[in-house]
Formats: C-alpha cells, sequence, structure tokens
C-alpha cells in the first residue's frame, strides 16, 4: 500500500488564549519529505502551531493528523508524552535543554522513547541493560559526529554558549529519530557562520534520514534557500501557501511584512 | 565532572568510557575503604561502631531524599515519617508474622514505598514550595495515625512499640558491631543501585523531569509514573533505613524521632553534602552527624560556664543552632555542597604540579 502524500495535515485549528486568539482557522498540510517554512510577524501564532502540533497546547477546535509509521493519528488527542513516540520531535525557541546533563546525556534521555529497560533493569544494571546502553550509546555518538560537537561531549550543558546549545537541541531532537522534525527559530540570535552551519545541518538530516522538517525562522533570505514550501501567518491566521517565489510576490505577504502602509 | 586526566590514558571501548570503576586505583580505594569499614569493631571503639551504623542507615534514608529532590527535583518533607513506617512494618512483620528480620526488610522497603506513592500523588498537581507543604502533610499524619489507630499493634498514646531483635539462626544479634554489618551491606547495595539508576534510563528520565519538565514530556517521558517511581523508591529507601534504625534501637514510634526536625535535617544534609550528586548523601550526612557530636560537646563546655537556668535551655538548643548556621554558611559559599569541593581537589590533584 502506497503511503499518503502527506505527513500531516492540520485541519481548521483554532486556539485562543483568554480573549487572545492566537489561532483562527488555520488548516494546511504538510507533505511526506519535504521542508515546509512558516513565517509571519511576531504574534503570528507560529510557535502556538508548533505546540499545537507537538501536543503541548491543545487547540480549542480542530485536528491535526499524522499519516506517520502508526498510521493516522489525531495529535489533538493524543497524551503529550505519547507524541514522541509517533515520530514527531522538536526544537524550542528559547532552548528547552536538561541544563543539568551533559551533552552526551541530554542526547541519550532522548533516547527514553528507544529503550525498553525497566526501572528495576536500570537498577541492577545487568546484562540486557547494560548492552542496552552501549547500544544506544553509539547512535548517539553518531548524531555527535554528525553535529560536530564532540568536544563538548561531556560539557554539562548548562555552561555551553548560546550557539552551541541551540545545536546539542537539534542532536536532542535528532537522538529521537523523528519521522517529523519542528525546528522553532533554529538559528536565531546566531551569527552568520554559526547560521551557515546550521542550515547545513538541517539541509543534511533532510537529505540524509529522508526526515520532514517544519521550520520556523524569520530570515527570509534563509528560508526562501533552504524550504520548499511555505505557510504565512499573520494574527494567528494564515495567509499564504505557497512555493518560497509564490510567497516572495504575494501581495498579503508583503502587506503583512511591511505594515498596514501597503 | 572532572574528566581530566593524565595524558595518553583514554578509554577505548564505550563500555570503558561508561564503567564507574575505571583505574587500578579505583578498585584500590574501594577495597580499602570496604575493608575500614568492616573491621571497625575491631580497631574503633563503640563511639566509632554506633556512629558508622548511625550514618550507615541514615545515608541510604538521604540517598532516597536525593533521588528524589535531588535528581527528580521534587522536595519532599516526609521522608522522616516514611522511615517510621518501616520500623513499624518490619517491626510488626517479625514481632507478629514471625518472619525473619531479613525477609522483613525487604517487605518493609516495599510498603513504605507504596505509602510514599500516596504521599507523592500531590506531585502531579503541584510543584515547589506547595509540593513541599503536601509531603509535610505525611509528616503529620503518619505520626498521628501512629498514635491513634491500631492502638495495640503501632503502640497507641505511648508513642512507641518494642521491636524484636533480629535473629540469623539461632543467634540473636544484639550488639551494634553485628548491626553495623547489617546496615554497611545494605548500604552496598543500595549504593551500587542508585548509582546505576544515575547513570541509566530511570535516572535520565528523573533528570530530565528536574531540568525542564515540559520538554521531557515532549521528548516521551510520562511525568505521571515517573515521578512517582521517584517517591516509590525514595520512601523504599526510607523504610529500609526506618527498619534497620528500629531494630538496632529496639523501638519504633514517636518517642524515637522520626519527626519533621529530621526531615528537614535530611534535607539540609542533601545540601552540604551536594545535592543531585551520589557522593553527597555520603559526605552530607557524615559531617552534619559528627558534627553535631561536636556540638553537644561544645555546647556541654558552654553550659558548664553558664548559670544553671540557661545551661539546660543551651543544651537542648545548641544543635538545631549549629546544624542552622552550617546549612547557611553552606548556602552562601558553597551551594554545590561538599561533594563540588571534592571534584575540585580531585581536579587539582590530577593537574598536579600545574595547579596551585
Ligand atoms: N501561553 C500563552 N499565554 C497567553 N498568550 C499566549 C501564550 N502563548 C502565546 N500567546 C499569544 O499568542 C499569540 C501568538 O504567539 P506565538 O508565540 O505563537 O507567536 P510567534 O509567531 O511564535 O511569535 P515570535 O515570532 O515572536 O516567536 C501572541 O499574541 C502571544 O501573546
Ligand atoms: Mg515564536
Amino acid at each position: 500500500m502506497a503511503e499518503p502524500e502527506n505527513l500531516l495535515e492540520v485541519q481548521d485549528v483554532s486556539l485562543s488564549f483568554g480573549g487572545n486568539l492566537a489561532l483562527n482557522d488555520v488548516s494546511f498540510h504538510v507533505r511526506r519529505g519535504e521542508i515546509l517554512a512558516i513565517i509571519g510577524p511576531n504574534g503570528a501564532g507560529k510557535t502556538s502551531m508548533l505546540n499545537c502540533i507537538s501536543g503541548f497546547y491543545r487547540p480549542d477546535q480542530g485536528r491535526i493528523l499524522l499519516q506517520g509509521r502508526d498510521g493516522p493519528k489525531d495529535l489533538t488527542r493524543i497524551p503529550t508524552h505519547r507524541i514522541a513516540g509517533l515520530g514527531i520531535a522538536r526544537t524550542f525557541q528559547n532552548i528547552a535543554l536538561y541544563t543539568g546533563l551533559s551533552t552526551l546525556d541530554n542526547l541519550m534521555a532522548a533516547r527514553h522513547i528507544h529503550m525498553r529497560q525497566s526501572s528495576l533493569a536500570s537498577a541492577l544494571y545487568w546484562g540486557r541493560a547494560q548492552r542496552e546502553e552501549v547500544h544506544h550509546r553509539r547512535v548517539v555518538e553518531e548524531i555527535i559526529d554528525f553535529l560536530e560537537i564532540q568536544h563538548i561531549r561531556k560539557a554539562v550543558v548548562g555552561a555551553l554558549p548560546y550557539g552551541l546549545r541551540k545545536r546539542v537541541e537539534l542532536g536532542r531532537a535528532l537522538a529521537l529519530e523523528p519521522e517529523l522534525l519542528l525546528l522553532d527559530e533554529p538559528m536565531a540570535g546566531m551569527n552568520v557562520e554559526e547560521k551557515e552551519d546550521m542550515a547545513r545541518f538541517i539541509l543534511d538530516v533532510h537529505e540524509l534520514r529522508g526526515t520532514t522538517i517544519i521550520l520556523i525562522e524569520h530570515d527570509m533570505g534563509l528560508v526562501m534557500d533552504i524550504s520548499d514550501r511555505v505557510v504565512v501567518l499573520d494574527f494567528g491566521v494564515k495567509i499564504a501557501e505557497g512555493t518560497p517565489d509564490e510567497i516572495r510576490d504575494h501581495p498579503e505577504v508583503i502587506r503583512a511584512y511591511l505594515g498596514q502602509t501597503a | 565532572m572532572a574528566i581530566i586526566r593524565p595524558a595518553g590514558d583514554f578509554d577505548r571501548t564505550y563500555p570503558q568510557d561508561m564503567a564507574l570503576l575505571r583505574q587500578p586505583w579505583h578498585y584500590g580505594l574501594l577495597a580499602l575503604a570496604l575493608v575500614a569499614a568492616y573491621t571497625m569493631p575491631l580497631w574503633g571503639n563503640a563511639y566509632l561502631v554506633s556512629t558508622a551504623h548511625r550514618i550507615a542507615y541514615t545515608v541510604i534514608a538521604v540517598q532516597g531524599l536525593n533521588l528524589l529532590t535531588g535528581y527528580t527535583g521534587q522536595i519532599s518533607l516526609g521522608q522522616a515519617a516514611f522511615m517510621m513506617v518501616g520500623g513499624y512494618i518490619s517491626a510488626l512483620l517479625v514481632k507478629h508474622a514471625g518472619l525473619s528480620f531479613f525477609l522483613a526488610l525487604p517487605l518493609a522497603a516495599v510498603g513504605t514505598g507504596i505509602v510514599g506513592l500516596l504521599f507523592g500523588l500531590p506531585s502531579l498537581r503541584v510543584k515547589g514550595f506547595y509540593l513541599a507543604m503536601a509531603t509535610l502533610a505525611a509528616q503529620f499524619i503518619i505520626p498521628w495515625l501512629s498514635r491513634h489507630i491500631f492502638t495495640d499493634y503501632l503502640g497507641g498514646s505511648s508513642g512507641a512499640i518494642e521491636v524484636p531483635v533480629p535473629q540469623i539462626g539461632g543467634f540473636r544479634i544484639t550488639e551494634v558491631n553485628h548491626f553495623l554489618y547489617i546496615s554497611l551491606t545494605v548500604l552496598l547495595i543500595t549504593t551500587v543501585a542508585v548509582y546505576n539508576i544515575s547513570r541509566t534510563r530511570l535516572g535520565r528520565a528523573l533528570v530530565s523531569i528536574r531540568d525542564n519538565d515540559l520538554a521531557a514530556e515532549l521528548l516521551g517521558v510520562n511525568l505521571f509514573t515517573y515521578k512517582l517511581r521517584a517517591f516509590f523508591i525514595a520512601a523504599m529507601l526510607a523504610g529500609v533505613a526506618g527498619a534497620l534504625k528500629a531494630h538496632s534501637q529496639r523501638g519504633v514510634g514517636t518517642e524515637f524521632g522520626y519527626s519533621l526536625t529530621d526531615s528537614i535535617f535530611f534535607l539540609g544534609m542533601l545540601v552540604i553534602g551536594g545535592l543531585g550528586t551520589n557522593l553527597g548523601p555520603f559526605l552530607g550526612v557524615a559531617f552534619v552527624l559528627l558534627l553535631e557530636d561536636l556540638a553537644d560537646l561544645v555546647g556541654a563546655g558552654l553550659a558548664a560556664q553558664l548559670p544553671p537556668e540557661f545551661a539546660a535551655s543551651l543544651l537542648t538548643s545548641f544543635r538545631p543552632i549549629f546544624f542552622g548556621l552550617m546549612l547557611m554558611l553552606f548556602l552562601i559559599y558553597e551551594p554545590r555542597g561538599l561533594a563540588h569541593r571534592w571534584q575540585i581537589l580531585k581536579a587539582a590533584w590530577r593537574l598536579r604540579p600545574f595547579s596551585k
């Protein structure tokens, strides 16, 4: 049986905080294997959208359908801690690493859902549990090599510089081996060189692992370069959707970005 | 953790890199410590032996608290009350069910774990200060219950019951020397277990809850079951410690402590030793218990110089004052505790002669 073309379908999602409508009847889809960018001015609802997909917020209305490896699932009805197991991983706009753990342990912590050992086995650390730890250590070391963070393998992440923390957070998301990767401004606050590195990692993940990616980013040049399609939000409403070229010249988008005057 | 090692000395395989004891001198040091501890009745006096026993079972209780508060970030003010539960369960099993102490001990651990689960339930809704208040309830409810329910079995208003001495075959364990062997052996087991937990799947899940519970949930950790696991294990270890204490004191109940003050002291020991480190409970408990004895000596010396009406009140209040002062000094000058000092020392030793 052929896999459905769309990995994710967001259908009529609305979310409000008090009287503030953060998402207003938003619908779009994400094709299997593409990089979809979500753009929009500050406060447009981009992060809120990601939070709904990752199960952190529950929309007031609408469905979010994942056609993943476990068959169709409505993400709005799944307990938050189960979402990762369905193949969804994310990074956060304000970095949410486990600050007291090393880089290595942050990545190992993300292997949680792939590990089978019981808590009793953890305490005994015999045979199977030990072999399992070593196996996952290997998987994690590959990601560490890939992201070129070998030198900070055992450094406590709380003390690392911002750019590296962003990179470790990407590593932690990759350690989940997701089918769908959600990146909330992975390059915000970085210098040009760091941005280029990060863009290269994202493209490599996409190419080498075939991971589908939803990317929130403010840097228009970058978005146009690396994304296959773009969704534009403004004040919680989807105002445009299309290829980077279509979006560039879209009158609504230009208006949203240039303000009311246009 | 400091990872500075001599040049040319590195791990070749992941199992090597993940091992606890990695160098010959690690094994040497461990063997030496074990021999010293187990032979203490031969070379130490009665004070040393009984203090070592007290330290051993207190470390077990504080290891439990460390797992819960240090690793999982769930503050608890009920650890002493859980010790009492363990003491009672073990005592009753030996006394009325005729079980061997060595069977009653693990059963007391599990029973106390279950009681701990109940008091851990609020952690699913509240954090920090509010959770502290909720666990404080254990510290009031459990001692109250011990005086008011099943009065025939739990001692009723007298606040204490007699606890039978453990037996192996026909041999009755009454001497503190023998209790030391038991508490050391149990401590060895709990220490290995706690070390293993801290470096494997369970430990990482617990720390991820402490460091960022929202991220942990999005990465697949079920906060509900993992917080409860932490409460269960913490209470289990308290139960073990309580059983060891009860049988060696031959009594259990509010008469024998298990008060809120004890629970607060446990937290203080943990802070002084180093919250969330495996060495912390050892360093903190030994430091505080030894210092308490010192405080008693100093307090008695001071009291001798004072008119009797002051002397009495000084004697009773000197310990907590001393403890409070220590805690404040640590919070100001070394909030990461003695374990952190130890790391600094170790790093300096490795870098010699370049460290100053
Ligand atoms: N937890 C919350 N409580 C109340 N209001 C919220 C919350 N989260 C988001 N909002 C509001 O929802 C709207 C959308 O916020 P969101 O963070 O999704 O925007 P964004 O597009 O990610 O913006 P930015 O580019 O600044 O990150 C904003 O008006 C914001 O104030
Ligand atoms: Mg945002």
